[in-house]
């Protein structure tokens, strides 16, 4: 049933490409020889199109290309896609543009442009500020011209984040410790820090399976967090979500809407959205997303109706991997189900007993303890 | 079609585990003529999945077979394949009592094993002519003139006619054929005297009803004959005389040393027992066959339902088992813990595992298993007797004037290189050692065991401690008192009554830290500390924690791919289901039946 409500929405938008698919990777990312450029401009509009005659009464507040490695799309693509959006849609004043750059000297170079184009903060991939490191996790750039790029990214764009990859195989507390000093050194106004996870059918999977590296063990793992977590709120950039540090203001207002259950649109190869009660999905493969497209003028594969219960358990689920937790009031308007009325209460006294949980003014959150084990603290919440 | 008594031939195969009896069997079947070979089904004996998986036989099966052999005569064969476990040792010993001669298959390259050895002896009590073959001649490593010298040396039985053969190829069946009509002899037995039959097994087939294996001893058994069951006390008449070729096929009737079934219009195999004589009303023998014994369960455990709404369809499952194996028992229970359940009574540990395979396979149930306990005889202050086979029925210690607890008389035979282990194994049991003589590099050893040391592990300790090679063969020599107590185990400082049991005072600390250890590894970590107890009354006598989970999310989750993250939550209520939960902490089911092997100590 589609919402009457018309609110704010953010628009995802999935570039598939990339020039070498990274051992850790299990996002939707493919490697082709030659891309017509001409004609995936043209498809990403008719998804535009498509998903802005569903949602037209709805704001827009956040655009973000995504990959795979949406650097390497041309600035005309990008500003193309940006115009389309303001065009479809009613945004607001300060609208969030950004876009996922791989820290290379070719994309570096392009920088300009992308700004030019209305991109206004940029994710970058750097992944570890160690060149043994950056080849373990199979990057194709090495430190010196990450840094560059950094800089260059720093000297064009107000707000730039950068990814870091930590819990390495063997890397010691002191090591991160050193590494994340340095990382915070750059002054950038957001880092995302993410622990390494072998996903299942990535590069690492078969080597790990087989032996070929082991990962920090639980205590450990844990230990790195912790310390991540003081670092990061010592240098003022306290955590905002299991992965996600900010100076004040500069959040991720794109990935807020995410954690936040607003409305989202998620157009290109395998992106995924969430709107009028709806969990979209679209065609993985970047040739049968375009003929799909081309012929039917969207690359849905899905797009099932939430039921109540899942759109709570679902707005939980991204609700309490923010810091500020969640708003009952919010989470009751955006869901159509109470905050009691999908955690367990006895669970929950439980889990504020063990210091897990907290109630907030607005409603509740998980302690920093709490989050360190979320997967399994949300488990019992629910029940489960 | 009476047979000439002169003609017949009846014998089982022992073997060891893989040593090829199977297919020797299937070989044989072929060879003469039983089943086309379309009609073959690899390991055509064993019926139910279970026993081809475990290489087991679980039911007495029996084939007839028509030879020709090469003095020109036709010979009927009866095969009658046995069970070849302990827990099924009385089935063994009626069936080999069904037979004159035994054929011994012994693999050719890995010689005499311990398994062969406990049933050869059996055989060879039942004055069974033994004829050895020398199976998978045909292997490069196969070296069957050491393993004669073995069979001799180590068994004691000649090997002068000893066949070589390779049942895989084909090789040497005639010579198997041949060496069972010459060597093994023909019942005897009066046709026209009264009527003795014994009952061999029984089964539940779904379109004749119960079928009755018998071997004919004296007289001639009759469609339309009035028969009774002698220890039963039972009136049946016989509606049906038939063999198994292994098609069945029915027959007028069947004169003495025939093996075959007969159908009576029962409807449950527990209106048959095992080792019973079967006479005819009209003119009754005088006396029935000796060695009957009444099923007797030997171990108990409460089997309950994961999902308590399964409680009737568990019901219903049991009693169709027990429609085709009225070996085992059961009656409802209700656990504080569990719910309600059923408490089973079985011939051993394999044969409850046996049981609950069956449940969880062929009517799928999800079982959660009680520790396994005998039967305790308690002698109580006021003069009163009870006998208890649930822990969570123990009396107050205060009422109780003291406990008896089943004794068996173990036989092992082991290599000579395992007997340290095994001897310290049987010491750290409490058992007493009544006698240990050599058969050549094998040891044979007698102890005195408590039932309750042997019902936990103790076969899975003897085959690791000898590498496989022990067998173990054991009766009861009826109860003794004991020093007993019964130990509760706390999780999260709640008793699980699931888990409690009785022990010997003397091995109560050792099998509480090994319980508390156990339940440790087996109990994931939770948001929470978890103390794990072994209690005795309100005395603590074992401890060990369950650290808190240190570490559990998901770094990154952008993209908006919530779905993932869902199936993540979907699989933790899936798993979920498989555990029971007790105040805040969730059990697997694994861990109750898991907590009680003993593991690597000893």
């Amino acid at each position: 049933m589609p919402s009457a409500r018309s609110g704010t929405l953010a628009v995802y938008i999935h570039w598939p490409f990339c020039e070498s698919k990274c051992a850790y990777c299990d996002f939707n990312s493919h490697v082709r020889d030659t891309v017509d450029h001409a004609r995936w401009r043209q498809t990403l509009l008719a998804e535009l199109n498509f998903e802005a005659g569903l949602t037209s009464g709805h704001q827009v507040t956040s655009i973000f290309f995504g990959g795979g490695t949406p650097s390497l799309m041309q600035p005309e693509t990008v500003a193309t896609l940006i115009d389309a959006v303001k065009k479809l849609w009613p945004t607001n004043d300060n609208l969030e543009i950004t876009l996922e750059a791989n820290p290379s000297s070719v994309e570096a170079a392009r920088f300009k442009d992308f700004a030019a184009a209305g991109i206004n903060r940029v994710s970058l991939g750097i992944q570890a500020l160690d060149d043994r490191a950056l080849q373990f996790l199979t990057r194709r750039h090495d430190l010196k011209s990450a840094l560059a790029a950094l800089a260059t990214a720093q000297a064009i764009f107000d707000r730039v984040s950068f990814d870091l990859i930590y819990a390495r195989p063997e890397q010691t507390i002191d090591a991160w410790e050193q590494e994340l000093k340095q990382a915070l050194a750059f002054g950038t106004g957001h880092l995302s820090l993410y622990q390494l996870t072998i996903e299942p059918n990535t590069g690492f999977a078969g080597t790990y399976k087989r032996g070929g590296f082991t990962l920090p063990d639980e205590d450990t793992a844990a230990e790195l967090y912790t310390l991540t977590q003081a670092m990061t709120a010592d240098a003022g950039l306290p955590a905002y979500e299991i992965s996600n540090h900010a100076r004040p203001g500069q959040a991720s207002r794109h990935n807020l809407s995410y954690w936040a259950y607003d409305d989202y649109v998620g157009i290109g190869p395998g992106a995924h959205g969430r709107r009028l009660h709806q969990a979209t999905a679209r065609l993985k493969r970047p040739e049968a997303w375009l003929e799909r497209v081309e012929q039917h003028g969207n690359g849905l594969e899905t797009a099932e109706p939430l039921d109540s219960r899942s759109r709570a358990e679902e707005a939980l689920l991204m609700g309490l991997r923010l810091t500020v937790g969640i708003d009952a009031e919010l989470y009751y308007q955006r869901t159509g189900t109470p905050l009691n009325g999908i955690i367990d209460q006895s669970a929950l006294s439980a889990s504020i007993d063990d210091g897990l949980m907290v109630a907030t003014p607005k409603g509740v959150t998980a302690t920093a303890a709490g989050r360190l084990v979320l997967n399994r603290l949300i488990a019992t919440l629910v029940g489960a | 079609m009476t047979t000439d008594i002169s003609k017949i031939r009846n014998f089982s195969i022992i073997a060891h585990i893989d040593h090829g009896k199977s297919t020797l069997a299937d070989r044989l079947i072929q060879a003469t003529g039983g089943l086309q070979q379309r009609e073959m089904v690899e390991q055509v004996l064993d019926n139910m999945d279970i026993e081809r998986e475990r290489g087991i036989t679980i039911k007495a099966q029996t084939v007839r077979l028509d030879y020709k052999a090469k003095d020109g005569q036709t010979y009927v064969l009866n095969l009658m394949d046995t069970p070849g476990h302990v827990d099924f040792a009385y089935e063994v010993s009626r069936s080999l009592s069904a037979c004159e001669g035994s054929i011994l298959v012994v693999d050719a390259s890995q010689g005499v094993e311990a398994q062969t050895l406990a049933n050869v002896y059996q055989a060879i009590e039942h004055d069974h002519e033994i004829v050895p073959v020398i199976n998978k001649i045909d292997l490069p490593s196969a070296d069957p003139d050491k393993v004669k010298l073995q069979i001799e040396d180590v068994i004691g039985i000649s090997t002068e006619h000893a066949v070589l053969a390779s049942a895989k190829s084909g090789l040497g069946i005639e010579d198997v054929l041949e060496a069972i009509v010459r060597f093994i002899p023909p019942p005897k037995g009066d046709p026209s005297a009264p009527l003795k039959v014994m009952l061999v097994d029984s089964w539940y087939d779904q379109y004749l009803g119960v079928v009755i294996l018998v071997r004919v001893i004296e007289g001639t058994l009759r469609k339309g004959q009035m028969i009774k069951m002698m220890a039963a006390g039972t009136e049946h008449l016989v509606d049906r005389v038939g063999v198994f070729r292994p098609k069945i096929e029915t027959v007028d009737d069947l004169g003495p040393g025939e093996v075959g079934f007969i159908t009576a219009q029962m409807k449950e195999v527990a209106q048959t027992r095992v080792g019973d004589t079967l006479t005819e009303i009209k003119r009754p023998c005088a006396e029935p066959l000796p060695g009957f014994a009444p099923v007797q369960s030997v171990v108990f455990c409460g089997l309950f339902p994961v999902d308590a709404s399964d409680f009737e369809k568990l019901r219903d499952s049991l009693s169709k088992l027990r429609l085709n194996d009225a070996s085992f028992t059961f009656e409802m229970e209700t656990s504080a813990a569990l719910g309600f359940g059923f408490r089973c009574g079985f011939l051993g540990l394999l044969h409850l595992e046996i049981i609950q395979e069956r449940l969880t396979r062929e009517y799928d149930l999800n079982l959660i298993t009680t520790a396994p306990s005998v039967i305790y005889k308690i002698q109580m202050n006021d003069g009163t007797n009870l006998e208890l086979h649930n822990p969570a029925d123990m009396p107050d210690t205060v009422r109780i004037a003291h406990i008896e607890e089943p004794w068996i008389e173990a036989t092992i035979f082991v290599p000579d290189d395992y007997l340290g282990g095994i001897l310290k194994l049987c010491q750290d049991r409490r058992g007493i050692q009544k006698n240990l003589t050599y058969a050549g590099t094998r040891a044979m050893v007698v102890y005195e065991l408590p039932l309750n040391e042997v019902v936990f592990d103790f076969y899975d300790r003897l085959k690791s401690i000898s590498r496989g090679y022990a067998s173990f063969d054991y009766h009861q020599i009826g109860h003794r008192e004991g020093d007993l107590v019964k130990m509760s185990l706390l999780v999260n400082e709640e008793p699980v009554d699931a888990l409690s049991m009785i022990v010997h005072r003397s091995t109560a600390e050792a099998r509480g830290r090994h319980m508390c250890e156990r339940m440790k590894d087996l109990i994931p970590r939770h948001l929470f500390k978890i103390p794990i107890q072994a209690a005795i009354g309100g005395k603590v006598i074992a401890r060990e924690t369950i650290s808190a989970m240190r570490k559990d999310v998901t770094a990154k989750c952008y993209g908006g791919d919530i779905s993932r993250k869902k199936k993540l939550l979907e699989k933790q209520k899936e798993g979920k289901k498989r555990m029971r939960t007790f105040g805040r902490v969730d059990i697997p089911q694994e861990a109750f039946i898991a907590a009680l092997r003993m593991g690597d100590e000893g």
